[in-house]
């Protein structure tokens, strides 16, 4: 009945685990449990939406000149600082924004990296565009982009198909705390949904990602 | 011999950047186990190993570009199979030929088409043997440049994105390449040389052939030479601080002659007694403590529109490396009197230089000085330690003839630079502190032992 490209199981199972406020490596730790457990297939797909307190994050591929300021500095002003094994440069994470980990074998989905990552593209544009949001996404420059900046950004690592990391929605994020990195490496500007003038609830954000990433990945959301 | 080759991560995608070696050469990798990883758009992927062995042997370097099924290592099964593995183990090198190879070139000789009798002034580069197999997608600037100079790309190293190879790479290669066109066209460089060292004109055409007539003895008119890590954090630092700080240099004149004497009487017992020797600089720093007790906001960081005020007195003390430089830091330092300082001086500036600071030496500095007078220096400008918001340089002292009540004295006298952030220190004050430490140094009163 279905074309034979997507046997992608629709309405396969994925869990869904708000776990609200909790600490970048704390997650860490809990996506490489995930990991290790859905690889030996003990566990559906996972989908992690978490908070975290202030913290800069260096991927695989960042360049030390996008960091502006020295750990120390980060430290004294209260921002953690980590490296990761996600792709792309630096980035920050703090509260007011929503972090998605998609704990997810690409092997049920489709064996394709860089559609996965339009896909995570695809989540926030939908999600946004219900609240008069145009997100769009920018050749090159991987993530969610609008006319005032970069709203969302995207960083994924992937070990035998399964992912972990994913991607951070500015929804009231404090902005000025970009300003310690240019962050992915690019000059852009960095924006929120609040910036843009949209006061909505978190909660009401989250609930129209999970839609929207139930939609796009056709996946059965099962909350925890 | 197993090759491990580059792969398809999607429909889409047809090349991918090794991102990092996983194992060595040598290494013994399991079936499945991670060997490398490559980088796609924002997404890090682990490569398990498709065999248990021996990594034998990497192709493929981490940074560069390659497109998918290209081999980028071989393993070696033979591992368990006793003496195999250990054999295939010292194998680091990768097949390309090396930069010293490339030295080697003048004396190669050229392919038989570029052999004519009567060569004409300009000879058309042979058919170009560039490769951009392995170099990633090019501009059109760097395969122009690369036919004019033919270059075989695959032994330029590329540092753009992705390992892709920039018109600085292709400038850099050609700037150290000893060999033939190291720069110019060889029709170029023959009407430049200069007639001694070059035959008579009429053989020269056929010397050209084996020994190009421009290179002998003569350096290249540039050389390059990646900096090391040290190198460019401390050039990062600079800029950085540069940028962010409102730099201003105050410069007060100072009486040492107290401090001076006091150094002359004492300084043969230390020696004796600690076993090293008494400069001017803890004299500096126990009088730059007071001062910062007395201006707290000198021993301050900036936050955004915060000022973070720091409780404890750390001070940074600049020691020059061999080809560098590093702050190590002398924690409370206002707790240390004229000896400990010294001894701490003694230590910190040592251990920098054999490499045997703990990383935690050499951060939470509050403040740092620099002894540029050790050089010579009478004075200079320093540039602030980030997030420090100053920095103070203590220049030679010098016996000078100094008006005193009107008659002339000889006097021990040193300049004293305080550069300091204006975004947070006002002139007033950073010459209010520089004061204070000129007035302790002057009237001296410690006893010292």
């Amino acid at each position: 009945m279905r074309a034979e490209g997507s046997i992608v199981s629709e309405g396969a199972v994925c869990q869904l685990r708000d776990l609200g406020r909790i600490g970048f490596t704390e997650a860490y730790v809990l996506q490489q449990d995930f990991v290790a457990r859905r690889k030996r297939g003990e566990i559906p797909d996972q989908f992690l939406i978490v908070e975290h307190p202030h913290v800069v994050t260096m991927g695989r591929n960042g360049r030390p000149e996008n960091l502006l300021a020295p750990p120390e500095l980060l430290a004294r002003a209260g921002i953690a600082f980590h490296h990761t094994d996600r792709g792309g440069d630096v980035t920050y994470h703090g509260p007011g924004q929503i972090v998605g980990y998609p704990i997810f074998d690409l092997r049920e989905w489709k064996r394709d990296v860089v559609a996965y990552v339009r896909g995570l593209e695809q989540v926030v544009i939908d999600a946004l565009a219900g609240f008069g949001i145009e997100g769009a996404r920018l050749k090159g420059a991987t993530g969610v982009w609008t006319r005032e900046g970069k709203i969302a950004a995207i960083g994924v690592h992937i070990s035998r198909w399964v992912t972990s990391h994913g991607f951070a929605l500015n929804v009231d994020t404090e902005l000025d705390y970009f300003r310690y990195i240019v962050p992915c490496g690019l000059k852009q500007p960095v924006t929120s949904m609040r910036t843009l003038g949209c006061m909505v609830a978190r909660d009401q954000v989250i609930r129209a990602l999970i839609q929207s990433f139930a939609r796009v990945f056709e996946r059965k959301m099962e909350t925890l | 011999m197993i090759d491990v080759v580059m792969p398809q991560m999607g429909e889409s995608i047809v090349e991918g950047t090794l991102a990092k070696w996983l194992k060595k050469p040598g290494d013994h990798v399991e079936r499945d186990e991670p060997l490398f990883e490559i980088s796609t758009d924002k997404v890090d992927t682990e490569i398990p190993s498709p065999a248990a062995g021996t990594l034998a042997e990497i192709v493929i370097e981490e940074g560069k570009t390659v497109g998918i099924n290209t081999v980028v290592g071989r393993i070696n099964e033979g591992d368990g199979a006793g003496a195999a593995g250990s054999a295939a183990a010292p194998a680091p090198a990768p097949p390309q030929p090396s930069p010293q190879a490339d030295g080697a070139e003048p004396s190669r000789p050229e392919p038989a088409a570029a052999a004519p009798q009567a060569p004409p002034p300009a000879p058309p580069a042979p058919a170009a043997t560039v490769v951009e197999e392995t170099a990633g997608p090019l501009s059109p600037l760097v395969r122009k440049m690369a036919r004019e100079h033919n270059v075989d790309l695959s032994r330029v190293k590329g540092t753009g994105a992705g390992g892709r190879i920039t018109k600085q790479d292709l400038e850099a290669y050609l700037a150290s390449r000893p060999g033939p066109a190291a720069g110019a066209p060889p029709s170029a460089a023959m009407t430049t040389v200069p007639p001694g060292p070059t035959p008579p004109r009429e053989v020269a055409p056929q010397a050209r052939e084996v020994q190009p007539p421009p290179i002998r003895g003569e350096a290249p008119a540039t050389r390059v030479e990646p900096m090391s890590i040290m190198r460019q954090k401390i050039a990062e630092h600079m800029a950085f601080s540069k940028r962010t700080s409102a730099h201003v240099t105050t410069v007060h004149k100072v009486d040492m002659t107290r401090v001076a004497k006091l150094r002359e009487r004492i300084k043969g017992q230390i020696q004796a007694q600690y076993g090293f020797g008494l400069t001017f600089l803890p004299f500096v720093i126990r009088a730059a403590s007071a001062a910062l007790r007395q201006y707290p906001v000198v021993n301050a960081s900036i936050d955004g529109t915060n000022i973070i005020y720091h409780r404890d007195i750390n001070i940074g003390i600049a020691v020059a490396l061999e080809n560098g430089l590093i702050v190590p830091v002398i924690r409370n330092a206002d707790e240390k009197n004229v000896i400990g300082l010294q001894r701490s001086i003694v230590d910190l500036a040592s251990r920098a230089r054999s490499r045997q600071l703990r990383p935690d030496e050499v951060q939470a500095g509050t403040f740092s000085v620099t002894n540029f007078g050790s050089f010579g220096s009478v004075f200079a400008t320093p540039v602030i330690n980030q997030p420090q918001v100053a920095i103070m340089g203590v220049g030679a002292v010098e016996k000078e003839p100094v008006v005193v009540e009107d008659a002339i004295a000889i006097r021990s006298v040193g300049y004293l630079a305080l550069t300091f952030d204006h975004r947070l220190i006002d002139g007033a004050l950073a010459d209010q502190f520089t004061g204070k430490v000129k007035s302790v140094l002057e009237n001296w009163s410690e006893e010292v032992l």
